[in-house]
């Protein structure tokens, strides 16, 4: 018998179910009412949570799909794996946590929520990010990642620990290209930045929120969150708030 | 700022004996081409500021106002037009890309007046549609390639289960106006005429305003590559689901809208701050194959449980064939192609103006191509850009669309007189203005009801095309291109378009 009670978790085999299939069962164990829900044996099925609404908590073991998190507006997801692409892609509100790597374009277009990766990301991390009114994402990458991150961004938090690092430089170019709103904050420098950033210093409410988000990280992977908290960050936000005003002639 | 080189392009009379300077022009000009003299008693008028838009000339209740286009030419020369003379000066005046509005409005891309419609004589009586039934409503979606039926003790069981699809009344709905580009009482406005024509409006990227709420039915929700606005409650909402990935007015480009735009109310439907500029890139980055259009498709349609078509918008372009025969690929149930004539809130002139190619042509080569994939019933064409009448709409179905989205009519029916300017904001008809005193000269109760006369009336002369070829049905029209013959195209045009000569 699968255990229905709210206390205990309610588990869904994803071995052999197809995408529709696994999604259908998620959903309807939401509907049932269940508020936690663990998925094993998960290999490649795609929009797992997807534009599900409320707290719930979902555990993942294996390596779910694309989109995971597609549209979620609440729920908490902790993925025992690596992720693949577009992992909270145009979220609302929730939490991703994934232990281990991640694909390209993590947190797309996202307003809201927080994404945790332990380890390294892919290439667009966090493009055309947004914030609006009290929803501001946060996407906190342990190790490094690719060209374009932060690309287009809008609004939001990006923090990138490098912590697998053993020279203190990111491989990323191109960091926050087309960057107007938001902040990228690094530990370590990166390769080259988008022409629409510049550097800066932390202040004291930047260090607050790498504080809160590192003890968080530390909390969810385990890291030396003092020694990490010790060294130099540096914050790159947009030089303008409008990087395409003057292009027109009306 | 440099001194301009442009000579007005309008002159503005006011007949001062018939003028009671009431100050009309004054109020009703959002272009501040007018303003009123206390010495002397008299309206000013700074005529290298107006746009030739009416509004004046129809509110004076003398009726005192003229414009007539600037006589003053430059000397005649094939190459070095007035346009583009005027186009060069006003970027060395200013160094930008030139920024229009509307569709392209250059005489020759059009096809619609290069086909001709057939009617039957003796044999294979026409129908007078007043009379007897026409059937105009059409389904669209995808279809099923066969049904499965099963029998039992009483009636049959149709084991197949159908995609959803859009139930319309007549072929014809609106097209892609985001809260942004128009106001909300247009949008309102033709929110009341798809629910009382049953039809739809699509409300563009730009969020769901409150008010629409309440015909959300009839409303088409769309994802375009900036997201704004969109959210797990902003897909339930709607009777279908656009992925916008062109628009016929600049395929290939993004946009964005100025943080001036950006109101307290845009703020609040796009879900970004206030006065923050809104961009919406060029690609969608989730997006840059078939197999992602796919994964797209497939994460709406898990988030919506499968409950509503999803559209996939292109912008009319050389290998539309190709990229439509993706698209059903895809898994999405509809396919809406923009072509070159396709209207625009903003987009720069050279893109408007050179890129992408006609509808017609573009809904003749996908639908041939779909067919000889044998995959034509898997989906549905939206046609739109540049219909501009019924029997545009009566061709385009021809020509092998299932339906057309049409804006600028709309547009004009309630006020519009295409005088390319919705990009400053400042439409003087209150249509593509945010201004809150500007915009309440739409009031979307009689603003509906004409835009309600003119799809009524165009229903009305589809049934009569319909009738005089013998046709009962638009589900038989659709494809039907032995009904069009073309006249003045080369043997190539008709090919394409899948026409013989007039008089073959």
């Amino acid at each position: 018998m699968e255990p229905k009670n709210n206390r205990s978790k309610f588990m869904i085999d994803a071995k052999n179910l197809t995408t529709r299939k696994l999604n259908e069962k998620v959903r309807k164990a939401v509907r049932d009412g269940n508020k936690q829900i663990a998925i094993h044996n998960v290999m490649g099925q795609r929009y797992i949570a997807a534009g599900i609404q409320g707290l719930i908590e979902i555990d993942i073991t294996g390596i779910p799909g694309n989109d995971l998190g597609v549209f979620m507006d609440g729920p908490k997801v902790v993925v025992h794996g690596n992720g693949q692409d577009v992992i909270g892609n145009t979220m609302n509100a929730g939490e991703i946590i994934i232990h281990g790597d991640v694909g390209d374009i993590t947190g797309m277009s996202a307003r809201g929520g927080k994404i945790y990766i332990q380890g390294n990301a892919g290439y667009r991390t966090g493009v055309h990010l947004k914030e609006y009114h009290g929803l501001r994402p946060i996407i906190v990458i342990g190790g490094t990642a690719q060209d374009f991150l932060g690309e287009y961004m809008a609004g939001g938090l990006i923090l990138m620990l490098g912590l697998n690092l053993s020279d203190g430089i990111h491989n990323a170019d191109y960091v926050g290209t087309g960057m107007h709103g938001g902040t990228i904050i690094l530990r370590g420098d990166v390769r080259g930045m988008g022409r629409e950033v510049e550097v800066h210093q932390l202040d004291q409410e930047d260090n607050r929120l790498v504080e809160q988000a590192v003890l968080e990280y530390s909390k969810h992977f385990g890291c030396r969150a003092d020694e990490v908290l010790g060294s130099k960050f540096k914050k790159l936000i947009p030089i303008s708030t409008r990087p395409y005003g003057n292009l027109y002639s009306y | 700022m440099l001194k301009s080189h442009r000579l007005p392009e309008f002159n503005v009379y006011i007949d001062t004996d018939t003028c009671t300077v009431c100050k009309a022009c004054v109020i009703q000009c959002t272009f501040d081409v007018f303003s009123y003299e206390k010495v002397g008693n008299m309206i000013e008028i700074e005529e290298s500021k107006c746009v030739d838009c009416h509004r004046c000339m129809i509110f004076c209740p003398e009726k005192s106002i003229s414009i007539i286009p600037n006589p003053v030419q430059y000397r005649a020369n094939a190459s070095w037009n007035k346009e583009i003379i005027h186009n060069i000066m006003k970027q060395a005046e200013s160094g930008g890309i030139l920024l229009t509005a509307m569709g392209c409005d250059k005489p020759n891309f059009n096809y619609f007046d290069k086909l001709l419609l057939n009617a039957s004589q003796v044999t294979n009586p026409s129908i007078d549609p007043i009379r007897e039934p026409m059937e105009l409503r059409t389904y669209l979606g995808s279809k099923s390639d066969m049904f499965t039926i099963a029998e039992n003790d009483k009636d049959p069981i149709i084991e197949t289960s159908e995609s959803p699809h859009l139930l319309l009344e007549t072929p014809i709905m609106f097209s892609a106006m985001s809260l942004g580009s128009v106001n909300i009482n247009v949008q309102e406005s033709l929110a009341i005429a798809a629910v009382s024509n049953g039809i739809y409006q699509n409300i563009g990227e730009g969020g769901l305003h409150p008010k629409l709420k309440q015909y959300a039915n009839h409303i088409i929700v769309q994802v375009a590559s900036g997201r704004y606005g969109v959210h797990k409650e902003y897909l339930d909402a709607g009777a279908a689901v656009e992925i916008k990935i062109g628009q016929g007015a600049k395929p290939g480009i993004g946009g964005h809208l100025p943080g001036e735009k950006i109101t307290e109310e845009i703020s609040e439907t796009r879900r970004i701050p206030a006065g923050t500029d809104a961009i919406s890139p060029a690609p969608q980055h989730d997006i840059y194959s078939i197999e992602d259009l796919s994964q797209l498709v497939h994460a709406i349609k898990e988030t919506t449980e499968y409950s509503k078509p999803v559209i996939v918008k292109i912008a009319a372009v050389h290998n539309s064939a190709a990229i439509a025969s993706g698209i059903v690929r895809s898994g999405a149930d509809i396919i809406a192609i923009d072509g070159m004539r396709g209207s625009t809130g903003a987009a720069p002139l050279v893109m408007r103006d050179n890129v992408g190619i006609p509808i017609e042509m573009a809904i003749a080569s996908v639908d041939t191509r779909l067919n000889k994939e044998g995959v034509r019933n898997k989906i549905s064409i939206i046609a739109g850009g540049g219909i501009r009448s019924s029997s545009d709409v009566f061709k385009i179905i021809a020509l092998g669309a299932d339906a057309c989205y049409i804006s600028t009519a709309a547009l004009i029916a309630m006020g519009c007189t295409v005088c390319q300017k919705c990009h400053t904001g400042k439409c003087p008809w209150g249509l593509t203005t945010m201004n809150p005193a500007i915009s309440i000269r739409i009031n979307p109760k009689m603003a509906s009801k004409r835009v309600s006369n003119l799809i009524r009336g165009w229903t009305l002369e589809i049934k009569d095309m319909l009738g005089g070829m013998g046709i009962n049905s638009i589900e038989s029209l659709r494809g039907n291109r032995h009904q069009l013959r073309g006249i003045g195209l080369s043997d190539h045009e008709m090919e394409i378009l899948g026409v013989r000569p007039a008089g073959s």
